[in-house]
């Protein structure tokens, strides 16, 4: 039971960081492979508010999220926007990948590679319910994810912003010849991307120590989770985040944590072999 | 024409970003140039400055560099300058072969250092003795290095099997109304934490009731259901067999949300990471913790104070916070400017006679003798502990050494 409750609440912070991931892929076709490092950046900037300016968690996220999703915007204008053509997906990876090298040097550089790990009361402490212990940072990240992909869920289908994303995401041209932005819907996905990562490398900071390179541990975990869960799909990913780490807890648990990384990618080649698309993902490609 | 012109583009983004991540981290290491007209004696270096074993490979690369500039102050090995070339292997294995091979073909080093942890000196010193290189290394303990049988290996390091023999003697040891009364072993899957472990149960074998024993993947990311088992099972002791600080922290963590807090708590690694730890965990929960090893910041080695000293006054801290890797690195200089000096100079063929034969070297961890599979058994293990709220790191075990200090037992409750 307390496996199954683990999976479920880390399950959901996972599903929010690879949210973004999604998003962007669903939109804009690309694969951002800095999506770890991003997360590791919120954590970082958490930690920064927290040590040097006494800002709750929390409450740091009121700043920490618009600042990522300032420096999605910037990054999408900067490197991403340029990319063009029946290239543009593998070439996203390269340049994402250069931009992840660069904020890893960079954080190593500022923050040395020492593991650090966010603190409040809230982080160590616990309540019992049911003869189970419920850690309240696992709580809190967990309801903090749920509302989270509520309002972009929201966002998505009950706005006017959301219906043209939705329509990017059917079809970029058909979409531009409706008189939809694609550029501007583009760059502000990028920057939701971006932002979730605030909120969901806060949560992964109190509950684990990082360094930079950490993120290359996130993003594999990330990526398999958006595949699993189907390229652009949001529900996907937040199916897909959840089965993952209740399935490696639950094989952990009842049979032994040897196997329960495998049991997983056991489940990803059975869920690809019957639905290559994937949980929730479209079956016919996308026309650019 | 523009497919081309935006491949260049990328291509030119991730030259930026690589020569970035050189700049800040490989040229860093970089060795002061040759004095007058005496040729560099290059020491080639894969090191993790990336990856899994960051934080351990930046700290064998601050050893490293301190021997190096200690050696050059006074006046170079054999009249001749020390020059470090250290590439980043990324923590993996591949990576590790592909650098030592660039190492010794492309930038022609007169030798090489070992890299951190067993998992990557082994494909290494595969490699490198192909090419007839001695390869001295401080973090290749593992039993699966030295059953290889390589005749270039030779770790300055106490084997890791030794590791928790004096805490296993120990805990034995104990009035049967104060010993623990059940154990729990849980160890990731690598080869330097397993055989620690397994030696340490086999040792304490029935005389303290097991109520566990998990292996866990070394590629785990999410310890946390498996902290909750052990701590469901409320043992006195656990031992953790672990790689590194966010292994342990996330174990910490776990157990303080479970409201259980072992009597004794001892780890293969990651308390003995001085600053890093404490910074990770918070000193007052750093408080009891253990951890074995062959060195310490407090050693009283006239040459291990010395190199400490020069540690604190150039990176800062206390002895306390001081990583063991430091030592390990800089006792790997040693026994190699030993091996060079006795042989007249830089021939590797010669270099692996003089260490086979039996010498014994002095180095700021203790003696180093290599026996025919490149163990250097004669130094002693050691029990370590965070004590005084976490601000002191000291020498708890073999009891009756007389360095060691009462031990803290039970261990105080977390951020006591």
């Amino acid at each position: 039971m307390g496996a199954l409750t683990d999976g479920v609440l880390t399950g959901s912070v996972y599903a929010l960081m690879a949210t973004g991931l999604t998003l962007v892929f669903g939109v804009m076709d690309i694969i951002n492979v800095a999506q770890g490092i991003f997360v590791i950046l919120g954590a970082y900037l958490s930690y920064t508010l927290q040590v040097h300016f006494g800002i709750d968690l929390f409450l740091g996220l009121l700043i920490t999220i618009p600042t990522m999703f300032l420096v999605g915007i910037v990054i999408e204008r900067a490197f991403l926007a340029r990319l063009k053509g029946p290239e543009k997906t593998a070439m996203s990876i390269l340049v994402t990948y250069a931009i992840s090298l660069v904020i890893e040097g960079l954080l190593n550089e500022i923050f040395s590679v020492n593991n650090v790990q966010l603190s409040a009361s809230y982080v160590n402490e616990s309540f019992k319910l049911f003869g189970i212990y419920l850690p309240y940072i696992y709580l809190d990240g967990f309801l903090l994810a749920i509302g989270l992909l509520g309002a972009l869920y929201f966002m998505l289908y009950r706005t006017r912003f959301g219906a043209s994303i939705r329509a990017s995401l059917a079809d970029q041209s058909a979409a531009a010849l409706v008189g939809i932005d694609v550029k501007k819907v583009s760059t502000i996905c990028f920057g939701i991307g971006i932002a979730v990562t605030a909120a969901g490398g806060m949560i992964f900071g109190a509950t684990n120590s990082f360094n930079a390179s950490t993120s290359y541990d996130l993003i594999s975990r990330l990526l398999t989770i958006i595949v699993l869960g189907g390229m652009g799909s949001l529900a996907g990913a937040l199916v897909a985040g959840i089965l993952m780490v209740t399935l490696e807890d639950l094989v952990g648990v009842l049979w032994s944590p040897v196997w329960s990384t495998m049991s997983f990618f056991v489940v990803l080649i059975i869920v690809l072999s019957l639905r290559p698309q994937g949980l929730f993902g479209k079956q016919s490609a996308r026309v650019a | 024409m523009k497919k081309n012109a935006m491949a260049l583009r990328s291509l030119g983004i991730i030259g930026v970003a690589a020569a970035t991540l050189l700049t800040m981290s490989t040229v860093s290491g970089a060795a002061p140039k040759a004095r007058g007209t005496a040729s560099v004696i290059k020491i080639g270096i894969s090191l993790s400055l990336s990856g899994d074993f960051s934080a351990d490979g930046i700290a064998y690369k601050q050893g490293y560099q301190l021997w190096a500039k200690d050696v050059n102050a006074a006046g170079g090995l054999m009249g001749h300058p020390v020059q470090l070339v250290i590439l980043s292997d990324a923590s993996d294995p591949t990576q590790v072969v592909t650098n030592y091979k660039t190492l010794i073909s492309t930038d022609h080093v007169n030798l090489v250092f070992g890299p951190f942890s067993s998992l990557l000196t082994l494909p290494s010193a595969e490699a490198v003795s192909r090419y007839g290189y001695a390869m001295v290394e401080g973090a290749g303990g593992a039993p699966s290095v030295f059953s290889a049988n390589l005749k270039n290996v030779f770790d300055v390091t106490l084997p890791v099997a030794f590791d928790l023999q004096p805490f296993a003697k120990w805990v034995k040891a104990l009035p049967s109304a104060t010993r623990p009364k059940s154990i729990f072993y849980v160890t990731s899957n690598d080869p330097f934490t397993q055989p620690v472990v397994d030696t340490a149960r086999s040792m304490i074998g029935s005389s303290i009731k097991s109520v566990g024993h998990l292996v866990f993947p070394s590629e785990a990311t999410d310890w946390k259901s498996i902290a909750d088992q052990v701590a469901t099972a409320k043992p006195d002791a656990v031992v953790l067999g672990s790689v590194d600080v966010p292994t342990v922290s996330a174990f910490m963590l776990a157990f303080q949300q479970m409201h259980y807090t072992p009597k004794i708590f001892v780890c293969t690694a990651g308390p003995d990471q001085g600053r890093a730890f404490t910074s990770a965990v918070g000193a007052k929960n750093a408080d009891g913790m253990m951890v074995p090893n062959s060195w310490y910041g407090g050693s009283v080695n006239p040459m291990s104070k010395r190199m400490v000293s020069e540690y604190v006054t150039q990176y800062g801290g206390t002895a306390s916070g001081v990583n063991a890797d430091i030592a390990e690195a800089y006792s790997v200089g040693q026994t190699v400017a030993a091996a060079v000096k006795a042989t007249g100079g830089t021939d590797n063929a010669k270099i692996m006679t003089y260490l086979h034969s039996g010498v014994t070297i002095a180095t700021v961890q203790g003696a180093v003798k290599f026996n025919s599979l490149g163990e250097n058994l004669s130094q002693t293990a050691y029990t370590f502990q965070w004590q005084k709220a976490g601000t002191a790191f000291v020498q708890v075990n073999p009891v009756g050494d007389k360095a060691s200090v009462a031990i803290e037992y039970p261990k105080n409750a977390w951020g006591k």
